[in-house]
């Protein structure tokens, strides 16, 4: 991908050619030797060199290869090992009727696990609050997130660096810290929230935040929202830096206004950065876990798909229902993944500095 | 430069600084506050303690402190735990970015892309069969049980960072020196290492960063003080053994943990965010 289209029609005698400027060297490696390869297999439709070059070209050709591999593969193997190997289990133990609580009564159950998930309203109940999470974190994550990036882009330098330090303070904190201060803050008992906003219509002494599930939600999202705008914000920036500053310059020439120029040069050329951020962000939020356990542990109505598959297999030993859970969440991710890339055609390796 | 601005323009610049900044470390200075109010005060509803007191710090670090045991065998869980799956990450990372940014090779996307598959996996999915496995082969509840499953967290996000530096430093350096009459090891010591040690250190920075922040596994792989990590134990402190909730303790016990973090952001923030976003030799 790093070669990409403008190294296909390589010509053969670019060996002569000063590299420009402009050309990044990988990129140039990167086109150099794929070439060669395609040269050693003799499927190279635009003529073969003469046999004996062709012969050290693939040997160097294969040699890197093995190089590549002996020092990419050790990390290549851990992943596989910490991921595929933990899901495949988790797949063939969904299979199972099999809790710890009576490990011999194991039995092979087949696909009932799942039957009895899907038929289920905790899991539908679990999914929607999810879904809803998601979508409303990554809404305000969006707006706030962009907002920062255009204050740290346009921020002198002395400002620059302040911001940043500051915005990056949530990034770096433990979530579960992060869940214990909101918690803390708006808790009937030690919190100080509703006395500092008890002007506030339906605010009083005596709300508490956590006995329903809408106020609960306000608090973990707000929690949320805090931690990971930060993250947010720093792809969108980087994002904002790829926007040609030429371009900006021109439509300010020719007159346009301030949201013009953001809604009509700035965005559509940081798309990809910012369908990216999101896609990322929104994977992340399916999967919030630590604020809700920290607040409500799943009461009133905020129980989330990660805490129901936590407390099915670890609370209550269910390995087998517990798997299926966990599969299914899997799945879900694959397909917001899935979709996310086919509708918005996003491009994930090519934003995040990969081109 | 300031001198270029307009009055409104400082004025401006000011609001925003002070509105980020506050919106920024509020959360941190609430529980900061909240640890320093002593147990009849814990709730009096009030941000600012009414008597600042360290009854909170003596309970977790002074010896004798009734959570301290609790809470320094977690700290030692967190560094230790961390820092090792963070140097493994590092050092498996920067060989497999070395070889992406580097040579030419079949697989390299789909290594790239396996990266990107791991980091996006659900932990809870993979936390399950791990459970069921780590106790029947006797890792739960150990350091190695946690190191493990948090290569799954710190090894993604280190390749992609490293290949994103490594990709910025011009290679031709190395062949400058070469010309010049330095040998390949010393052109590659000399020109390439000093470009490349940022981004490693900063690699290092954000993966450690992730794996201290790691809740489930740590709430799910571990029962005891033998490995559990300071996330985990503060959602264990139980008040079962005071009177009081530990509001307090937990308090104390999080602004602790986060000093060392917020000190990192302030030294190193320029280096976090290229890292988090483009790389060594533009940001």
């Amino acid at each position: 991908m790093n070669a990409g289209p403008p190294a296909e029609p390589a010509p053969r005698g670019r060996h002569a050619a000063p590299p420009t400027a402009s050309e990044d060297a990988p990129t140039r490696r990167g086109a150099t030797t794929r070439a060669e390869s395609r040269a050693g297999t003799g499927t190279d439709p635009r003529g073969a060199p003469d046999a004996a070059a062709k012969a050290a070209r693939s040997d160097r050709a294969r040699a890197e290869a093995r190089l590549g591999w002996y020092l990419a593969g050790p990390a290549f193997v851990v992943m596989l090992a910490v991921t595929l190997y933990p899901i495949l289990q988790a797949v063939y133990d969904s299979l199972f009727n099999y809790k710890l609580t009576a490990p011999d009564d194991r039995a092979f159950v087949g696909l009932n696990n799942y039957l009895v998930i899907l038929s289920d309203p905790v899991w539908w109940k679990a999914l929607w609050v999810t879904l809803l999470i998601t979508v409303i974190t990554v809404a305000i994550e969006l707006v706030l997130g962009f907002a920062l990036a255009l204050v740290m882009h346009r921020a002198i330098k002395r400002l620059r660096g302040l911001l940043r330090t500051a915005i990056l303070v949530p990034y770096g904190i433990i979530t579960v810290v992060s869940a214990f201060a909101w918690f803390y803050a708006f808790d009937i008992t030690s919190g100080y929230v509703n006395h500092w906003f008890d002007w506030v219509p339906g605010i009083g002494p005596d709300l508490n935040w956590f006995a329903q599930q809408g106020t609960s939600l306000f608090v973990i999202i707000a929690s949320e929202v805090w931690k990971t705008t930060p993250f947010i914000s720093l792809l969108l920036l980087a994002g904002l830096a790829q926007v040609p500053g030429d371009l900006e310059e021109a439509a300010k020439v020719d007159g346009a206004t301030a949201w013009q120029r953001f809604t009509r040069v700035i965005v559509p050329n940081m798309k990809a950065a910012i369908m990216v951020a999101v896609l990322f962000r929104a994977l992340d939020a399916f999967r919030i876990f630590d604020n809700v356990f920290i607040m409500t542990n799943g009461a009133n109505g905020t129980e989330v798909l990660s805490l129901l598959a936590y407390r099915t297999s670890i609370g209550q030993l269910q390995i087998g229902m517990g798997s299926a859970i966990s599969v299914l969440l899997f799945l879900c991710v694959v397909l917001i993944c899935f979709v996310a890339i086919k509708l918005f055609k996003v491009d994930l390796a090519g934003a995040r500095g990969e081109k | 430069m300031g001198s270029v601005l307009s009055t409104r323009a400082k004025i401006w610049w000011a609001v925003i600084t002070v509105v980020v900044l506050v919106g920024s470390l509020f959360p941190v200075v609430s529980i900061f506050m909240t640890s320093f109010k002593g147990p009849s005060d814990i709730n009096s509803g009030t941000f600012l303690p009414p008597r600042w007191s360290t009854d909170n710090y003596e309970q977790i670090l002074a010896t004798g402190g009734s959570a301290q045991e609790l809470f320094l065998s977690a700290l030692r869980n967190s560094i230790g735990i961390s820092l090792i799956a963070t140097v493994i990450a590092v050092v498996l990372a920067t060989l497999c970015a070395y070889a992406i940014a580097r040579l030419n090779f079949p697989g390299k996307r789909l290594i790239l892309t396996t990266a990107l598959g791991v980091s996006i996996f659900p932990v809870v999915s993979i936390v399950t069969p791990l459970f069921n496995l780590w106790r029947n082969i006797g890792l739960y509840d150990t350091w190695i049980g946690l190191i493990i499953p948090y290569l799954s967290l710190t090894l993604p996000i280190s390749i992609w960072t490293l290949a994103a530096f490594f990709r910025q430093i011009p290679w031709e350096l190395e062949q400058a020196a070469q010309v010049d009459g330095a040998t390949p090891w010393q052109a590659f010591r000399k020109a390439i290492v000093p470009l490349a040690a940022p981004g490693v250190f900063t690699t290092a920075l954000i993966a450690f960063f992730i794996a201290w922040n790691d809740f489930v596994y740590g709430i799910s792989l571990t029962s005891t003080s033998a490995a559990r990590p300071v996330p985990a134990a503060l959602a264990f402190f139980t008040g079962a053994s005071y009177f009081e909730e530990p509001t307090g303790a937990i308090s104390a016990a999080a602004v602790v943990v986060t000093i060392p973090v917020v000190v990192l952001v302030v030294l190193f923030q320029r280096q976090i965010v290229s890292g988090l976003t483009q790389g060594a030799v533009k940001g």
